[in-house]
């Protein structure tokens, strides 16, 4: 049992930021990680030829179908015998494949999202199926997925804190260590929960202002 | 010019084109009328290989195609289309829509392809919306400006599918008089339309399609003073 006592939240306030950097760090590679294995699995999920469909299904199964923690521990623990992943790695990664799954889905629906006769105008152009992808798809289904995709990155940044769960040093990790070490639990995880909220919010503020801009060089279809 | 024989299509166990054999000369202006699901609009993207015939064949300028045709997309260059809901592409500029088949199919420098933009826009009397996207124009506007897109490839023949359908009842003239004034142009053209006015003042030959089938054809005097088909008939009758 402790008392509460939040007039000391100012003292341990700064040194959380190295913590928060290194949440930064897992969050940032992990999006990065999760972008690549997005676009090349969101892809092969839009392709007619099932050999490229349904490895692709496959991956997006058991990804949406077991918990993060879990593919965390089975990257960091589990496979020792094949790669020795250090815990920063290790982190981003798992957090980057298991982004990668939802990514692709975002970006599928996006795909499947833009209107049929788009499809059909680029090719009646003479277009090949690649090019119409490129050049009249993809951008259009970019556009639709920037809300989707902030959406998950926020996602991605709360989820990082799993990370602490192999003792990467981000912040719920030092709250927590700080919390058994000055019995300050609630004060600690108050200023964890304030760094969250702080990166959230830029993000999303970030992310607002994408999407606005992007409604102005293009507004509705047809 | 354009030769299609014994096409047929289906969509499940329903037959939408039952061997269909047309034959289209260089300059003629072809119309298409019949009541919806009669398969007008499906035969005109069989034609483009939008949708892929059962059988059949499809000949341009004497060189036959079929779905089995390896490399449709070049095949597709030479047909210009337009559609109901013009499909433009939204993220790009009017004159950007209309010179992307230029670029990235001719393979066209981008002041090339401008030029020729430029007088593509002209011609339907869109340039001095050439800088604006679809989203700032009116319906017949944009109907106009992806003609100018089809027209700006060169192709041999022109389908029209349903063009004016879509279109608010005051916007339909204009894109009718730039049809009108590419017909006595020259420029082959097949056209699904429902406006009768137009067809009996452009169309070399109008067919009419019920179930699939051609029905009649023949010329607008013929189709409309004397129909020799009960369908026509009735079909006319309800439309005029």
């Amino acid at each position: 049992m402790s008392v509460w006592d939040f007039s000391i939240i100012p003292d341990y306030f700064t040194s959380f930021l190295p913590y928060a950097w290194m949440t930064v760090q897992v969050t940032v590679f992990g999006i990065l990680v999760g972008l690549g294995f997005g676009f090349v699995f969101g892809l092969m999920r839009v392709s007619k030829w099932a050999a490229l469909n349904y490895p692709a299904k496959f991956y997006i199964w058991i990804i949406r179908g077991t918990p993060l923690l879990l593919q965390l521990l089975l990257l960091y623990l589990g496979f020792t015998n094949i790669i020795l992943l250090d815990k920063l790695p290790a982190a981003a990664l798992a957090l980057g494949i298991h982004n990668g799954a939802y990514i692709a889905e975002i970006l599928r629906g996006a795909i499947q999202g833009v209107d049929r006769g788009q499809r059909e105008a680029g090719i009646s152009l003479g277009m090949t199926q690649a090019k119409v992808m490129r050049r009249i798809i993809i951008p259009q289904a970019f556009k639709r997925a920037v809300p989707p995709l902030s959406n998950q990155f926020i996602i991605a940044l709360k989820d990082s804190s799993l990370a602490s769960a192999i003792s990467v040093p981000e912040l719920l990790l030092h709250a927590r260590q700080l919390g058994s070490s000055t019995f300050h639990y609630m004060e600690m995880l108050l200023i964890a929960a304030i760094y969250y909220l702080i990166m959230t919010t830029i993000l999303t503020f970030f992310a607002n202002r994408i999407e606005k801009r992007l409604r102005v060089s293009e507004a509705r279809t047809v | 010019m354009i030769e299609v024989k014994h096409l047929n299509k289906w969509y499940g166990k329903h037959k939408v084109i039952d061997d269909i054999n047309l034959t289209v000369e260089q300059g003629e202006v072809v119309v298409v009328i019949g009541a919806s699901g009669s398969g007008k609009s499906t035969l005109l993207r069989c034609i483009n290989f939008l949708e892929k015939p059962r059988s059949g064949t499809i000949s341009i300028d004497g060189r036959e195609v079929s779905a089995k045709t390896k490399k449709l997309h070049l095949v597709r260059r030479e047909v210009g289309m337009v559609f109901q809901h013009f499909n433009l592409f939204p993220h790009m500029t009017v004159m950007g829509n209309v010179i992307e088949g230029l670029t990235q199919v001719k393979g066209m420098s981008r002041d090339e392809a401008t030029a020729i933009g430029t007088k593509m826009l002209e011609k339907v009397d869109m340039l001095e919306k050439a800088d604006v996207y679809p989203s700032m124009i009116s319906g017949g506007q944009k109907q106009r400006v992806a003609i100018a897109r089809a027209l700006a490839m060169n192709p041999k023949i022109m389908l029209f599918d349903e063009p004016t359908s879509a279109l608010d009842p005051e916007l339909v003239g204009d894109v009718l008089l730039v049809m009108k004034k590419l017909a006595k142009d020259g420029m082959t053209m097949i056209v699904v339309t429902h406006e009768m006015g137009f067809a009996r003042e452009v169309a070399d030959r109008i067919i009419y399609m019920d179930e699939g089938r051609i029905v009649e054809e023949g010329t607008p005097e013929d189709i409309y003073n004397n129909p020799q088909n009960e369908r026509t008939k009735e079909f006319l009758s309800r439309i005029l």
